[in-house]
C-alpha cells in the first residue's frame, strides 16, 4: 500500500477513509523476534496519539505499541489471539493489530512515507 | 592467552552409534516421575489404616488418585539423576548479570544448620528465641551501618517484595502528608529491572521514564526535566544494571527532595559497593538489601531470597511490623505499633529466617573490611573480563571502566550471522552457563556478565579464553558452533516461541506429542 505511513517507533498507519489500520513494521518484527502474546484493546477504547494502544511480547522482551494517531478503536485483530506469529509472518497484512476510527486524519501527515522510513532505519 | 585445554577428540554426532537407552555414558536419561511411577509400587512400608466410619458419604474417593509408586532406590535414583543435569554455583561459573552468583561458603550453611536456628518456630514463646532475636537485631545494625540509615524492616522475603515494601512507605509517607491524591506518579529511568515499574504501577503509581544519557547513565538535569509536583518518588539503581556507577546521583536526590519526592534507591547491584560507599551519604530514602546476592545466600533455586529495606529518618515511622525493640534485658518483637504510622503487616511473620543467619554469618566472616574487599575484587574481576575481551567484543557506551559487571552489546556480531542467543546457547556446549542476555533492553543484543569476586584468576582466564575462541569462530564465520548450540546438552536448542505460545504446564496421561 503506497499511502502507509511510519513512526519513528517503527508503528504503522495505513488509512483508508477515516479508518487507519495499525501495525508495527517489517524492521520491528525482525527485531522483536519471535512473538508469543499481544494484548490488544478493547473496541471503542479512545487512544490518544503517542500514547500505549497495545503490547507485544516476544521470546526477548514485552514492549508497547504507541498509537501514531488518536482516535477510537473499532476493530482488533482477533486472529492474534491464537496465532500471534501472524505479526512475524506478514506485519504489513495479515498481522496488523488495531482499526482506529482517527479524529484529526492531519496526525497522519507527520509521520513518515515508505522512503523516508526506509532512510530512518539506515541511520539507525 | 591460554591454550585451549587437553580434552576429548572433537565430537561427530554422525560418528556416535545410537544407544539403546538413549544414554551417553554414565549421562542418563530421566523421564517424569509420573512416566516412571507404577500403582503396584512403593517405597515405604504403612500397614493399612485401621477402618474408621466414614462422614464424608458419597464424596468419598473410591479411584486411585494416580500417585506415582516407586520403589526407594528409584526415587533416590530419580532425583539425583535430575540434580545432576542442574547446573548450579557449585558445579561451575555461573556469570549471570545482574544475578550475582556468587560462592555460598560453606560455613554459613553449617551455623545455619544449628538446633537454635533451624528448629525454632515463629510462634514460640519470645523468651525462648532470645538469641534469634538478638541474631536479627545485630543484622539490622549491620545492615544500617553499611548503608548509613536510620532504620531497617527484615521481611520482604525478595529484592521485588523489598521494592514494595519501600515504596509502600514512601506512599504511606505522602499521605500522611495529605499528598496521596495529588502525587502519583514515579519517575524510572529507561535501564530500570522490570520489577521497578510493576512495583509503581502495584501501588497505583502511574510511571514516567526518565531518558538515559549516551554514556548509559542518568543526568540530574534529566530528572529535572521530569520533576513536578505530581512525582511521588524516583526508583534508581546504583550501579545500574548497565554496569556503571550514577556519577550524578547526589544531584539527583537533592532535585527530588527539592521537587517534595522521595528517592527510592533498587540496592540489588549494593554488592558492588558494600563497605566502600553508603547509600544514605547520596541521600536516599529507602533501598534493598538483597541477602541473597550481596551477602551470598544461596538462591536462583537453591532457597530463598530475601530482601531486607533501610529507610530514612523521614520512611522510619511507617516502616512496616513486626520489628524488634530492646526492653530491659530483652528483645521484643513488636507486632502491634501503637500509635505509630506503619504501614502495617508485609508478612505472616518476621521473614526469612535462615537466609538472616547465613547472611550474618557471611558479614561476621569478612568484616567490615572483607567486605569492602569482596565488593573490590567483583569490580575488578569484572573488569579484567572486560579489558580482556574488548578487543574482540564491543561495548555499548564506550571503553570505560565498569563496577561489578560488564556490558557487550552485538555490534561485533553484525553480519556474522551469529545472534547473541546463539552466541549465548553456543556457551552451553562449552560447559559454562551463559551470561545474561537482552537485558538490560536499551542495549542491543546485551550480554551482561557478572563474574563476582568468587573467581580465581585461573577460572577467569578460562572463561575469558573460551569467550575469545567463540568470538573467533563467529567472526570466522563457523556457524557449526552456532548455528545448533548447544550440541552437547542433554536437550538441544528448546524452541521458545513455541514454549511460551503453547505451554505445556502439567503432565496430563497419554497427551499427544508435541
Amino acid at each position: 500500500m503506497s499511502d502507509r505511513r511510519y513512526s519513528k517507533d517503527h508503528e504503522y498507519v495505513a488509512l483508508e477513509g477515516d479508518i487507519a489500520t495499525l501495525g508495527i513494521s517489517d524492521y520491528a518484527q525482525s527485531q522483536l523476534g519471535d512473538i508469543v502474546f499481544i494484548e490488544l484493546p478493547d473496541v471503542g477504547k479512545k487512544v490518544v496519539k503517542g500514547k500505549e494502544i497495545a503490547v507485544i511480547e516476544s521470546v526477548k522482551a514485552a514492549s508497547e505499541v504507541y498509537s501514531p494517531v488518536g482516535g477510537e478503536v473499532v476493530e482488533v485483530n482477533s486472529q492474534l489471539g491464537e496465532t500471534p506469529a501472524l505479526v512475524n509472518d506478514d506485519p504489513l497484512g495479515r498481522g496488523w493489530l488495531v482499526k482506529v476510527r482517527i479524529s484529526d486524519p492531519g496526525e497522519c501527515a507527520s509521520l513518515m512515507d515508505a522512503a523516508a522510513y526506509s532512510s530512518f532505519l539506515k541511520t539507525l | 592467552m591460554l591454550d585451549r585445554p587437553a580434552i576429548v577428540e572433537p565430537l561427530d554426532d554422525d560418528k556416535i552409534p545410537a544407544t539403546f537407552t538413549g544414554n551417553r555414558g554414565l549421562d542418563q536419561e530421566e523421564p517424569l516421575i509420573f512416566e516412571i511411577g507404577r500403582l503396584d509400587a512403593t517405597g515405604v512400608d504403612i500397614g493399612a489404616p485401621a477402618p474408621v466410619e466414614t462422614r464424608l458419604g458419597a464424596l468419598e474417593r473410591n479411584a486411585p488418585i494416580g500417585l506415582p509408586g516407586l520403589t526407594e532406590p528409584e526415587t533416590m535414583r530419580h532425583y539425583v539423576r535430575l540434580s545432576r543435569k542442574n547446573y548450579s554455583i557449585d558445579a561451575g561459573l555461573y556469570p549471570l548479570g545482574s544475578c550475582t552468583m556468587k560462592h555460598n561458603p560453606r560455613s554459613n550453611e553449617k551455623i545455619a544448620r544449628y538446633e537454635g536456628f533451624a528448629d525454632i518456630h515463629p510462634l514460640q514463646p519470645q523468651s525462648t528465641a532470645q538469641g534469634a532475636l538478638e541474631l536479627m537485631q545485630t543484622l539490622a545494625d549491620w545492615l544500617m551501618k553499611l548503608t548509613n540509615m536510620q532504620a531497617v524492616a527484615l521481611s520482604p522475603k525478595a529484592g521485588a517484595h523489598g521494592e514494595l515494601c519501600g515504596m509502600m512507605a514512601i506512599k504511606s509517607a505522602i499521605a500522611a502528608k495529605g499528598e496521596g491524591t495529588t502525587r502519583n506518579v514515579v519517575l524510572i529511568p529507561q535501564s530500570a529491572h522490570g520489577t521497578n515499574p510493576a512495583t509503581a504501577a502495584l501501588l497505583g503509581f502511574s510511571v514516567r521514564v526518565v531518558p538515559a544519557a549516551p554514556d548509559g547513565t542518568v543526568r540530574a538535569q534529566a530528572v529535572k526535566d521530569a520533576l513536578d509536583d505530581d512525582v511521588a518518588a524516583i526508583m534508581l539503581t546504583n550501579p545500574n544494571t548497565c554496569g556503571l556507577f550514577e556519577r550524578e546521583i547526589v544531584d539527583i536526590a537533592d532535585a527530588i527532595h527539592a521537587a517534595g519526592g522521595y528517592f527510592y534507591c533498587d540496592g540489588a547491584n549494593f554488592n558492588a559497593i558494600a563497605g566502600v560507599l553508603r547509600p544514605g551519604d547520596f541521600g536516599i530514602d529507602a533501598m534493598h538489601i538483597n541477602l541473597h546476592k550481596t551477602f551470598s545466600t544461596p538462591h536462583g533455586g537453591g532457597g530463598p531470597g530475601a530482601g531486607p529495606v533501610v529507610l530514612s529518618e523521614r520512611l522510619a515511622p511507617f516502616a512496616p511490623v513486626p520489628f524488634i525493640r530492646r526492653k530491659g534485658d530483652s528483645l521484643q518483637l513488636v507486632e502491634d505499633a501503637e500509635g505509630a504510622q506503619s504501614f502495617g503487616r508485609l508478612t505472616a511473620f518476621h521473614g526469612q529466617m535462615g537466609m538472616f543467619v547465613r547472611a550474618l554469618a557471611y558479614m561476621l566472616a569478612h568484616g567490615g573490611d572483607g567486605v569492602a574487599q569482596a565488593s573490590k575484587d567483583a569490580v575488578l574481576a569484572a573488569n579484567y573480563v572486560r579489558a580482556s575481551l574488548r578487543d574482540v567484543m564491543t561495548q555499548p557506551f564506550g571503553d570505560r571502566i565498569c563496577m561489578h559487571e560488564v556490558l557487550f552489546d552485538d555490534g561485533w556480531l553484525r553480519g556474522t550471522g551469529v545472534t547473541t542467543l546463539d552466541f549465548a546457547k553456543a556457551m552451553i556446549d562449552e560447559g559454562y552457563h551463559p551470561m545474561t542476555i537482552y537485558f538490560p533492553l536499551v542495549v542491543h543484543g546485551a550480554m551482561l556478565i557478572e563474574p563476582t569476586e568468587s573467581e580465581s584468576k585461573a577460572s577467569l582466564d578460562l572463561f575469558i579464553a573460551t569467550l575469545r575462541d567463540l568470538a573467533q569462530s563467529a567472526k570466522a564465520g563457523d556457524m557449526t558452533r552456532f548455528a545448533q548450540a548447544p550440541r552437547l546438552a542433554p536437550r538441544r536448542r528448546v524452541d521458545e516461541a513455541l514454549a511460551a505460545r503453547k505451554p505445556v504446564l502439567r503432565w496430563e496421561e497419554k497427551t499427544a506429542a508435541i
